[in-house]
């Protein structure tokens, strides 16, 4: 089966009162590996379940290639999926388990019954089922476990009996629901490079729904950060780190959280942070409040930067968080990454200054969106 | 057809609630009808004679109903009580104290479980009779002051009690009394309530023991008094005959209808076993 | 467990100090526990032993001697043409109320469980046998069938049918006897199946539909059925072990006439009616034998089938 590629739009959603999905449109290309991030509870489960066909949207329309599926039971999606709690039959072992979408497709109702069935069945189709299972247990290297029951394993290993589960019978696309979220953080590790790399050997479409941001950015072809519904962003990791185009996505991606400053713009374009013009102008009709974003690992000390009251560093190895809040203002916390053999430069009443480079600011508009900056000339703060 | 589909499951259910609920419906019915009426058998809901008021009143007059209920009231409640004074304490060792013989008490125990009450019915009946306490309350109610199955119940679930909390408790100076029934059964309070009407419920219809110890009638719980009072109406009043069984079967249902989930996790609660 | 760990634990210098502690704690333990254990021993335990005595002796309650006599009375059971038949009349009994109580209730429970606005309606309406007095529903079913003034008969006549007399044609009093048991225990099977089926992680069926079970039967066959095998289990045994106590609708229905005695009733009869104790005790060990292999089947059938 060639990959698909699988199209959203329109897609709207509700359950009671509350709208889960607004309005979504999404193309998913053939053969990408395509993230589904965001909070917990912003509706990304929901928009996953609508492209599987376990809930009906509202509104808008699903499409699988050139098929509209909108209206398509689950079972001919041709569509695989690993849930969160993998779904595993417990009264199955791992080889019935994993056998299971090729014997419900492709033998009747009376050759699947237990024990008349395999009378009935054809020893061709049996054997072609077998040796399907026995290929997909290989690539995910649970061959030995394939007489066991779910219960007999560990977390690990069911989350790889799910995945061959799911690519026993190369299905149109992958759809995985926090399919890490129940590992523990170095298996989880350890799973995302397996993932990376099935995907790379599969060439399949895969359609991965995370709310863990580092999921997300190193195993992504592209990234579809969700917000309360809606879609804020669609592009990929480095798009989304460098140019985020909400400041929701701002802070959603990179580790420290980027630190947002509250600025000013004035009526001529100036945009003015801590008292002082930054050198950065802005089309006159942006004037008002604003949000300047700025990455931890761009902030260095220097002198005549702005003044920050240092609270805490942290080291990790190579690196060193400093963290402090505004001299000025209290309630705003930043963190500055540096070298850890670099020197923190704090005088004596705890303060350290800081600079940034203008261009690699990032600047939001009082409706969170993005503002182009111009740098005209360049002016240290 | 669509709508065919979607009211098929209401359907085939409203049909089997019909058998369900006609016997209730039929005893209601026929206790508030006129003799005349009963002979000619029809559904039709509404009586042309309201003759309930002579029909229960035949029912309480006839035998002593009153003194059934009362009776049903006084074992039942008995039972009850006797039966959580006995296992809260026997469970609270069992979960949280160490000492000899534990071990085998619960082995015991468990093994009892499997014991139903008939299998002991004849050497206790043969015990009481010759203390010379048949018919009594006493005989009624004392094969059932030990309920292994509630000893088993709030064992379970005593042992989910952290230890933490018990040992806080002794440093602060409660005494082992206090802790077992202020605390521990505390936190067993929807144990508690389910045993409850699981207990109730099981004596207030038992009809089998009763009928081995009680044959005064003054003594008779409801459904031995049911027992009696069709005797003696042997078929002629059907009327009244309803309108006894409805006094005895309204307690319980009508508890049921106002504690739904209560009754419901009582009654099947033998599913932990 | 806890006698072997203990030492190894506890440094040994503390020891002295703890055994204090240890024994003020068995003392309480010994206090809280003596009440149930000498119940245990009155009404279990000594009633147990003196039901075997019995089982080999003679006795007759009031009767001036007694004499041992071995297995005879459990030899005079399978001779008794009484027992037998009583014996014969629960396992048709049984026979019947098993199966369909367990199907019925399994086929209700799934319509039920589907339901959302009016689940608790039927709940209702099917657990109402449940709580209600069954000798004066018993009565109650007894008028229903009335040859000439119950409804169900006047039914059956209305369809042009003669009137089945339910009652009093001896082919027809334990079928007839098995279906109010079927209709007490339906709503009971119900509720366990309910809750059974509330067990099972609704993630396994959306799993089998990807899977590619499309028809609700094929869900039913690879999820359903496999995941209530526990509950299945534990529904077709407490089922069993009631349908072999079936007393009060005898005892209300017919009072064994007919020859339509249960095996407890005849058990009544012989040792309360007849005062014969020592043969009753027999039949009492008998019974209890069957008991408890219904029940020992559920423990065991229960260890293999429980998945996780
Ligand atoms: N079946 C449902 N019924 C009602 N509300 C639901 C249902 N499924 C999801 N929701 C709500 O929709 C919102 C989005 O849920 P979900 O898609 O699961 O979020 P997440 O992004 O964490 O996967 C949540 O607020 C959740 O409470
Ligand atoms: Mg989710």
């Amino acid at each position: 089966m060639q990959p698909q590629s699988l199209q959203l739009s329109g897609i709207r959603k509700g359950f009671g009162a509350d709208d889960v999905l607004k309005e979504i449109d999404l193309s998913v290309r053939p053969g990408e590996f395509l993230s589904l991030v965001g909070m917990s509870g912003c509706g990304k489960s929901t928009l996953l379940r609508i492209m599987a066909g376990l809930e009906t949207p509202d509104s808008g329309t699903v499409s699988i290639g050139s098929r509209d599926v909108t209206n398509v039971d689950p079972s001919d999606r041709d569509l695989a999926m690993v849930f969160q709690s993998y779904a595993l039959y417990p009264h199955m072992s791992v080889r019935q388990n994993i056998a299971t979408p090729l014997r419900m497709r492709n033998l009747s109702l009376g050759a699947r019954l237990p024990l008349i069935g395999r009378m009935t069945a054809k020893a061709s189709v049996l054997s072609k089922i077998d040796a399907a299972v026995n290929e997909a247990a290989d690539v995910l290297q649970i061959g030995h476990l394939l007489d066991r029951k779910p219960a007999q394993l560990s977390g690990g290993q069911r989350q790889r009996v799910a995945l061959a589960r799911a690519l026993v019978r190369s299905p149109a696309a992958f759809l995985m629901d926090e399919p890490l979220s129940n590992l523990d953080a170095k298996l989880r590790a350890h799973m995302r490079e397996e993932l990376s790399g099935l995907h790379r050997r599969l060439g399949a479409t895969f359609i991965y729904v995370t709310h863990d941001q580092i999921e997300a950015m190193t195993m992504s072809d592209r990234i579809a950060l969700m917000s309360s519904g809606r879609i804020e962003q669609l592009g990929t990791p480095d798009e989304l780190y460098q140019q985020p185009a909400t400041v929701t996505v701002a802070r959603f991606i990179g580790t420290p959280s980027i630190n947002l400053l509250p600025v000013e713009i004035d009526a001529s374009g100036r945009v003015m942070a801590l008292g002082r013009p930054l050198g950065v102008s802005v089309p006159a009709r942006y004037a008002g409040p604003a949000m300047l974003g700025i990455r931890a690992e761009d902030l260095r000390p220097a002198a005549g930067g702005f003044a920050v009251k240092v609270l805490r560093s942290e080291t990790y190895g190579a690196d060193r968080y400093v963290t402090g809040h505004l001299a000025d203002d209290q309630a705003v916390c930043i963190v500055m990454r540096q070298a850890a053999g670099d020197p923190i430069a704090v005088n004596g009443e705890g303060l350290s200054h800081l600079v940034f480079p203008e261009q690699r600011a990032h600047l939001f508009g009082a409706d969170g969106n993005r503002i182009e900056t111009t740098v005209p000339a360049r002016i240290a703060i | 057809m669509v709508l065919l589909r979607k009211y098929l499951p209401h359907l085939v259910l409203a049909l089997g609630a019909i058998p369900m609920l006609l016997p209730f419906y039929w005893m209601l019915l026929t206790s508030f009808r006129s003799p005349a009426e009963i002979f000619d058998v029809s559904l039709w809901p509404i009586p042309k004679n309201f003759d309930a008021v002579e029909n229960y009143a035949r029912a309480a007059g006839q035998v002593p109903m009153a003194r059934f209920m009362l009776n049903g009231v006084i074992v039942c409640l008995g039972i009850l009580i006797a039966q959580v004074l006995t296992a809260v304490p026997a469970a609270y060792a069992l979960a949280k104290l160490r000492f000899p013989a534990r071990k085998l008490m619960l082995s015991l125990v468990i093994a009892a479980l499997c014991i139903p009450m008939q299998a002991l019915a004849l050497p206790l009946y043969v015990g009481l009779a010759k203390t010379d306490l048949l018919n009594t309350y006493f005989a009624m109610m004392s094969p059932f002051f030990l309920s292994v199955f509630a000893i088993f119940l709030f064992h379970q679930s005593f042992r989910s009690y952290p230890d933490e909390i018990i040992e806080a408790a002794r440093i602060d100076g409660f005494s082992e009394m206090e802790i077992c029934w202020g605390l521990v059964l505390r936190g067993s309070l929807p144990s508690l309530a389910a045993f409850a009407v699981f207990s109730l419920v099981a004596h207030w219809n038992d009809l089998y023991w009763p009928m081995i110890v009680v044959t005064d009638t003054n003594l008779a719980p409801p459904p031995l008094g049911m027992l009696f009072f069709s005797d003696v109406e042997s078929g002629a009043n059907y009327g009244a005959l309803m309108a006894g069984a409805t006094i005895i079967t309204a307690p319980m249902v009508v508890c049921f209808l106002f504690a739904r989930k209560h009754f419901i996790a009582g009654l099947t609660m033998t599913g932990v076993k | 467990m806890s006698a072997i760990e203990l030492p190894l634990a506890q440094p040994v210098k503390a020891r002295p100090r703890r055994s204090a502690a240890d024994r003020r704690m068995a003392r309480l333990g010994l206090m809280f526990a003596a009440p149930s254990a000498l119940l245990l021993l009155g009404f279990y335990i000594v009633p147990m032993i003196v039901l075997a005595v019995f089982s080999v002796t003679d006795y007759q309650l009031g009767a001036l001697s007694t004499r041992f006599t071995g297995f005879d009375n459990f030899t005079k059971a399978f001779h008794d043409p009484v027992f037998l038949r009583a014996l014969k009349n629960t396992v048709i009994y049984a026979a019947i109320v098993i199966p369909l109580g367990v199907c019925l209730a399994l086929g209700i429970a799934l319509l039920v469980y589907g339901r959302k606005k009016s689940r608790a309606f039927w709940e209702v309406a099917y657990f109402l046998p449940v709580t209600a007095t069954l000798v004066a529903m018993a009565t109650v079913w007894q008028f229903l069938l009335h040859p000439s003034l119950g409804p169900v008969n006047a039914a059956i006549k209305a369809m042009g049918y003669e009137p089945v007399s339910f009652l009093s044609n001896p082919t027809l009093l334990i079928p007839t006897m098995a279906m109010i048991g079927v209709w007490q225990v339906l709503g009971f099977n119900m509720v366990l199946f309910l809750a059974g089926l509330t067990a099972i992680p609704k993630d396994l069926y959306e799993a089998a539909r990807l899977d590619g079970a499309k028809s609700a039967v094929d869900r039913f066959f690879i999820v359903t059925w496999p995941m209530l095998g526990p509950t299945t289990v534990f529904v077709v045994v407490t089922t069993s072990i009631s349908a072999f106590k079936v007393f009060e609708t005898v005892a209300v229905l017919t009072r064994g006439r007919f020859g339509s005695e249960t095996l407890l009733f005849d058990l009544y009869l012989e040792g309360f009616e007849y005062s014969n104790t020592g043969y009753a005790a027999a039949l009492t060990l008998l019974f209890l034998l069957i008991v408890l292999v219904l029940s020992i089947g559920q423990m065991w059938h229960m260890d293999r089938k429980v998945h996780y």
